[in-house]
């Protein structure tokens, strides 16, 4: 199995690459940072003994896309799956008053994401197999005070991804939306009032898990599912005063 | 917060947490501003804030005081765990500093490879056991980790980056080994793995009914075993002083296995490992229950000329209870490792040993062991015996491990900085001789002590 991690340098994406090296995938990592990209496909390597080669890729550069999935089916070899880990908070409160920053925030989460997997999805298309799995977040499930940009670029990319599951059906394709909760990673350290964090082990273990069991939208862990469904149930009129 | 300008590069400072944190024995207990790099350009950003004091830490093993930094920063290590390459011709493997052994057995024993020296608990990082310079069973025939580590690289306070071998920043390099953190951060580095046919420890249980015969019997074992401590009963007195089990042993070889193992020599049978779930009550472990549980241990033992274990309860007899540190309860305990010179360890130890029975402050856990001689500046080890014990912290145990300290002095002994939260300055200073000329390579090296610990102040280790 030949797998390409978008974003591979986030403590969960290389725990899930490190699950699919011990099932035998080789891997290609692409990442921003690339010297940090190389550490990483070096640890899989050197733990799984599977080949991981690691590449640079920037998400807000979209003209360089389409030849990096070329790059990676080459130097796989093939290109079975594609697991999107990339995505950043970015400065939630400079976004609510700096239209660039508010920009950036969306290219780096939505439409980088969506130029990505339309160029995945056609490769994966025409070979009439794979599965694409992509990390959003609870953030997308409702617009908040505090994170509301973020959330918005979250919630647009499950959305594009309902459509790209439907329209990948009947090619047997698998979409898997990865509903992620609080985590125990640099996103969340430091930060006052991150409730049900989960270490990132544990994260990776159930977005493996889930993917195996070819799950088309997975809440994790799976409590996220009723907290987000009564979060969404409350009233608009009640919820813009909330403090969160 | 923001990694991710648009433009991609990370930029800004990394953000702190404000924990409270402690060392394994759980005393003392101090905030910091820790933080936790979880890519290597992190760590630049975090060392060049020169404002604040910094101290690395790993697995937070050391049990009192050396990788806290009280009202002062922390940097975490142990995202940074990447294994980097590894050589099975040579051994030789390449990580960065928070790889913990755990990991390395994992990953390496399956392909026959364990890591050279292994103290009493897997789950130290290498950064941690070089700044300690573990040692463990088998310091009469391996000395201790260092001995096997090739290199590593060094970050300053000025943010260079240094290479230090025996050759490469020799000065460096050993005033690291043992420095407990305090010269700057260790990032990666390359040492060699010991090949073993099997999982498996060959070897003897002995029993022995005092100090002469425990001795007597390391003397013996230490020339035909790699590997070698005894459980030493420290509530037992007079005639029975010292009296203690014995475990001594090699890896064995796959031809000196049972048939049912020899095909999957490398794998032993895992079991599922049990918690102390909570700080058990003060009174859980009270005078009469560490004296049933000393007793008891050397009771069930019987001697064995042929002994056969897997190697985790030989090296990590305590890894197997998750949070063992929680019997001492709430008030957390001090942890007290010395060595004597040979000549003196009959004597010290006796005297030692006598001191802890008249005060009725039994130890849980003790550990006699044979050391080999060392080489860094600040390393414990020398050649002697050595006696480890725990203490749960009550009153007058501060009082009571000073006048440890003075007989262990008088000696010309040593206590250990990685297990210390309490020694005083002018003890340390007489223990550790070569303590100025350590003091000089950390001044070469940080000449604004940007690198200090709760430790490091407690011993008056900074310049003044």
């Amino acid at each position: 199995m030949k797998v390409l991690i978008l974003g591979g340098t986030s403590p969960i994406a290389r725990l899930l690459a490190i699950k699919f090296a011990s099932i035998g995938a080789h891997l290609y990592i692409a990442s921003r940072d690339q010297a940090e990209g190389e550490r990483i496909a070096n640890d899989i390597q050197v733990r799984s003994g599977v080949k991981a080669i690691a590449g640079k890729f920037d998400a807000a550069d979209f003209a360089s896309h389409a030849e990096l999935i070329e790059r990676a089916s080459q130097d796989l070899g093939g290109l079975d799956g594609v697991v999107l880990c990339f995505g950043t908070l970015g400065d939630e409160d400079k976004a609510q008053v700096d239209a660039h920053e508010a920009l950036a925030t969306i290219q780096q989460n939505f439409t980088g994401a969506v130029s990505l997997l339309t160029i995945a999805a056609q490769k994966l298309e025409s070979q009439g197999s794979g599965f694409i799995v992509v990390i959003g977040s609870v953030a997308g499930d409702r617009g908040r005070k505090r994170n509301y940009v973020y959330g918005s670029a979250k919630g647009a990319l499950h959305l594009f991804l309902q459509g790209l599951r439907a329209r990948l059906s009947k090619s047997k394709i698998q979409v898997m939306t990865v509903i992620l909760g609080t985590v125990d990673t640099r996103m969340t350290w430091g930060r006052e009032g991150t409730l049900f964090t989960v270490p990132p082990e544990r994260a990776a273990n159930l977005i493996f898990e889930a993917w195996r069991k070819k799950r088309d939208v997975v809440y994790v862990p799976s409590f996220w599912r009723p907290i987000m469904a009564v979060v969404r149930a409350i009233p608009e009129r009640f919820f813009k005063h909330a403090s969160f | 917060m923001n990694d991710a300008g648009s433009n991609g590069v990370a930029t800004s400072m990394p953000v702190s947490k404000r924990t409270a944190l402690s060392g394994w024995g759980r005393y003392p207990i101090c905030e910091s501003d820790v933080f936790r790099p979880e890519k290597f350009a992190e760590l630049s950003a975090i060392v060049a804030a020169n404002s604040h004091k910094l101290i690395a830490r790993g697995a937070g093993r050391a049990y009192g005081d050396a990788a806290l930094n009280s009202e002062n920063r922390v940097v975490d290590l142990q995202r940074l765990n990447r294994m980097l390459s590894f050589d099975p011709e040579t051994g030789i493997l390449h990580a960065e500093a928070g790889v913990t052994l755990d990991e390395i057995i994992r990953v390496f024993l399956p392909r026959g490879f364990f890591p050279p020296v292994v103290p009493g608990t897997r789950f130290v990082t290498l950064g941690g056991s070089i700044a300690a310079d573990i040692h463990g069973k088998s310091h009469h025939r391996d000395s201790s980790l260092a001995t096997h580590v090739l290199w590593f690289d060094l970050m300053l306070a000025s943010g260079e980056v240094r290479r230090c071998s025996r050759e490469e920043n020799h000065d460096l390099f050993w005033a690291t080994v043992g420095g407990i953190g305090l010269t700057g951060i260790i990032l990666e580095l390359a040492m060699r793995l010991r090949r073993v046919e099997s999982a498996y420890i060959k070897g003897e249980i002995i029993r022995v009914a005092n100090v002469d015969e425990a001795m007597e019997n390391f003397e013996r074992t230490d020339r035909e075993y790699g590997c070698s401590a005894a459980w030493i009963d420290c509530v037992s007195s007079k005639g029975s002083l010292g009296r203690s089990v014995l475990h001594v042993g090699d890896f064995a070889s796959r031809d000196a296995l049972p048939a049912n193992i020899r095909n999957e020599p490398l794998v032993p049978k895992e079991k599922g490992s049990p918690t102390v779930p909570f700080n058990l009550p003060n009174f859980a472990l009270n005078s009469l229950s560490v004296r049933a549980f000393n007793y008891g241990y050397y009771a069930i033992h019987r001697n064995q000329n042929q002994a056969l274990v897997s190697y985790e309860p030989f090296f990590f007899p305590l890894d197997s209870i998750h949070n063992w540190s929680r019997i001492y309860g709430k008030r957390g305990f001090v942890q007290y490792q010395c060595v004597w010179p040979l000549a003196e360890s009959r004597a010290g130890l006796i005297e030692t040993l006598e001191a802890i029975s008249a005060s009725g402050r039994a130890s849980f856990l003790a550990v006699l062991k044979k050391f080999g001689a060392q080489e860094g500046m600040l390393s414990f080890p020398m050649a002697g015996y050595t006696l480890a014990l725990d203490f749960p912290v009550t009153d007058g145990l501060l009082e009571f491990l000073d006048r440890l300290d003075a007989m262990v002095l008088k000696r010309g002994g040593r206590v250990y900085l990685a297990k210390d939260a309490r020694m005083r300055p002018d003890t340390f200073r007489a223990m550790y001789p070569k303590f100025e000329e350590w003091r000089a390579a950390k001044a070469s090296a940080d000449p604004n002590n940007h690198f200090s610990s709760t430790l490091s102040r407690r011993l008056q280790m900074d310049p003044a």
